[in-house]
């Protein structure tokens, strides 16, 4: 079996707030497996998010291991985790973040500025990345003059510009219709079935967790269930 | 694995961008610093201009000048102060050629008297001098020729007139050159005029004269050998002081005068003047630099101000670039840049209207206002350098932000 592009072993993470400490995750384990496509539920506040970020190395765990495609990340430094951000993970935001006043193909440009591509090699690859999820019409449009659903387009191929390994989706379709959501969703199956992207996407919406192959609960910082797709079961 | 920073051109480029979007506003923040190099260059112009307007009002006193005068007679008691005494000779002229470092001297003598050309008359002051008295005073001639050796010589009858003289002696505009004239009914024959040398320092009309060989002044005006003064011109402004001093050391040998007891002549020294001059120059330039400094930086408080707003306002632009992959470094360069750009457009901006500004003052006040190009690289270059000073504490915040946290920042 490959090695896993997630592995974590009782991974903590709580909060030193005012008075008390808050626990965010209280011991995770999990693998996710190149190629899947999974779902991250749960309330608000069940570590959901939290998850998320250690996963993205935006945020580090308290205690617990963390091992990306296999190397341990726990103790690296910043800079080292930014470089791997930069070439192997994608993020996509429920609010899109696409930096305004600038077309679509330069908001796609960013992860390659700061991978270090060549400038030639980066428009190449941002115009590409932007057909696959069929906006090359808009590339030089700026996101005011996109729709939601257009934006969270340019914004996954912003994510998926440097070929990574993982993408990680939070609350990608919180923000849109539900038509723009079946969209992006539809986009993200693909993007995972064609190419072989692993995807982690965080959601409370059970329609949306249904498109995953797999669909992991949490609840109060711990996993409350973990089990493959039951679309049936979920839309009832 | 080693990432390496985004290079210079495209955080450049980056830069630009963001400012290019924010364009009022860059506008703005720039004018603090754009007011404040503007003022500095217009200033500074304005004192670089006086500096060369009494540059050449003390070159055109004379180049390199000492000036040595006869010194008091004790008449029984009674002194007769500076310059009673005949106790400067020819002779002692000679002798002061032959020194080193000096490139040329001239007695003068003077005698007050009344002038006769055609009907006019006019009363002014003869001065008796040597050929190079003209090289020595820093004095060019409008029309005719000077005086040579040869009329020195042979006592010549010839004369050269300043301007005063020439418009009253020759009031129809006539042109005096070849034209006698009288002085102390001894005819003159006029061989030029000298151009307009204007007002003295003390406010006399130094046009208001008529030169003529020292020897013919001697032998046919005054009568006697007494010299009024010797003027000798060093050959480098460097040299003034030895030139004095061997001046001082030869007049006193020539003259007999004793180890400790007081001189028979002075030695009056130009140079004194200008050093005095260019001290008050460096005393405006001191302030100068003063104004220059406080404007900077109130110009760039006014940057670090916007920036720190800027900084807020794009949280969530900083804190999607960490999350695709930016290094901290990354991010306080990009803060960085955007200031530095900010404040050097804006001391750039400010040459531009500085320079306009001193053209303004030129034309419209007649002021010798000069731009120094020195002043324009220091201008620009420090207002870059207010651009790192007042931009890092915005970009360092920048770049410590929390991405989470700037993620979800509204």
């Amino acid at each position: 079996m490959a090695t896993p592009v997630v592995a974590v072993r009782d991974l903590r993470r709580i909060y030193p707030l005012a008075g008390e400490a808050v626990v965010a995750l209280a011991g995770v384990d999990l693998d996710i497996e190149p190629g899947e496509f999974v779902a991250v539920m749960g309330p608000s506040g069940s570590g959901k998010s939290t998850f998320m970020h250690i996963v993205g190395f935006l945020d580090r765990p308290t205690s617990g291991t963390y091992r990306f495609e296999g190397r341990d990340v726990t103790e690296l430094g910043e800079d080292e985790l930014a470089g791997i951000r930069s070439r192997r993970l994608g993020f996509v935001f429920q609010a899109y973040n696409l930096l305004p006043r600038t077309t679509a193909v330069e908001n796609v440009e960013l992860p390659m500025l700061y991978a270090g591509v060549g400038e030639a090699e980066r428009r190449r690859a941002a115009l590409a990345a932007l057909d696959e999820v069929g906006l090359s019409k808009q590339a030089f449009q700026r996101p005011n003059q996109l729709s939601g659903g257009q934006q969270q387009r340019v914004a996954i191929a912003r994510s998926l510009v440097n070929d990574p390994s993982l993408i990680l989706a939070d609350e990608p379709t919180g923000a849109l219709d539900s038509r723009s959501s079946e969209d992006v969703m539809a986009l993200f199956e693909r993007l995972n079935r064609e190419r072989g992207i692993t995807i982690m996407l965080v959601t409370h919406e059970p329609d949306v967790a249904a498109h995953a192959q797999r669909i992991v609960t949490f609840r109060d910082g711990k996993i409350l269930s973990d089990a493959p797709r039951a679309r049936e079961a979920v839309t009832q | 694995m080693k990432i390496p920073a985004p290079k210079l051109p495209s955080t450049l480029r980056i830069a630009l961008g963001a400012l290019a979007r924010n364009r009022a506003r860059s506008l703005l923040t720039m004018l603090g610093v754009v007011i404040g190099v503007a003022a500095v260059i217009v200033t500074v112009a304005i004192g670089a201009g006086a500096r060369t307007s009494v540059a050449s009002q003390i070159n055109g006193l004379g180049s390199n000048m000492l000036i040595v005068l006869p010194g008091s007679l004790n008449l029984g008691g009674t002194r007769t102060g500076t310059g009673g005494a005949s106790t400067l000779s020819i002779a002692d002229g000679l002798g002061i050629a032959q020194l080193p470092h000096v490139a040329a001297v001239s007695p003068t003598v003077t005698v007050r008297t009344q002038v006769v050309a055609g009907n006019n008359n006019w009363q002014t002051t003869i001065t008796g001098v040597a050929p190079s008295y003209t090289y020595i005073r820093n004095w060019p001639l409008a029309a005719g020729t000077f005086l040579s050796q040869r009329d020195v010589d042979t006592s010549a009858k010839v004369a050269v007139l300043g301007q005063t003289v020439a418009n009253n002696l020759f009031p129809d505009g006539s042109n005096p050159v070849g034209q006698t004239i009288l002085i102390r009914n001894v005819p003159f024959v006029v061989t030029g005029t000298l151009g307009p040398k204007g007002q003295s320092s003390v406010g006399q009309d130094q046009d208001d004269t008529i030169l003529v060989p020292f020897s013919s002044a001697l032998e046919r005006l005054t009568g006697q050998t007494t010299l009024a003064s010797m003027l000798v011109s060093a050959d480098d402004p460097s040299n003034i002081a030895q030139v004095q001093s061997e001046t001082t050391s030869l007049l006193e040998l020539r003259h007999h005068i004793a180890t400790g007891a007081p001189d028979d002549f002075s030695i009056r020294n130009l140079q004194d003047i200008a050093n005095a001059a260019s001290a008050t120059a460096s005393v405006m330039q001191v302030l100068l630099a003063g104004v220059a400094a406080v404007s900077l930086l109130v110009g760039g408080i006014g940057i670090m101000n916007i920036m720190l707003v800027s900084v807020t306002e794009r949280t969530r632009e900083i804190g999607l670039r960490v999350a695709v992959g930016a290094r901290r470094k990354a991010i306080l360069w990009q803060f960085l840049v955007e200031a530095v750009v900010l404040a050097t457009l804006g001391g750039a901006a400010g040459v531009v209207f500085g320079g306009v500004g001193s053209v303004a003052v030129a034309t419209l006040a007649k002021w010798p206002a000069t731009v120094p190009p020195s002043a324009v690289v220091l201008a620009v270059a420090f207002s870059a350098l207010v651009g790192v000073f007042f931009g890092y504490y915005p970009a360092a915040k920048a770049s410590r932000l929390d991405p989470i946290v700037a993620l979800r920042f509204e």
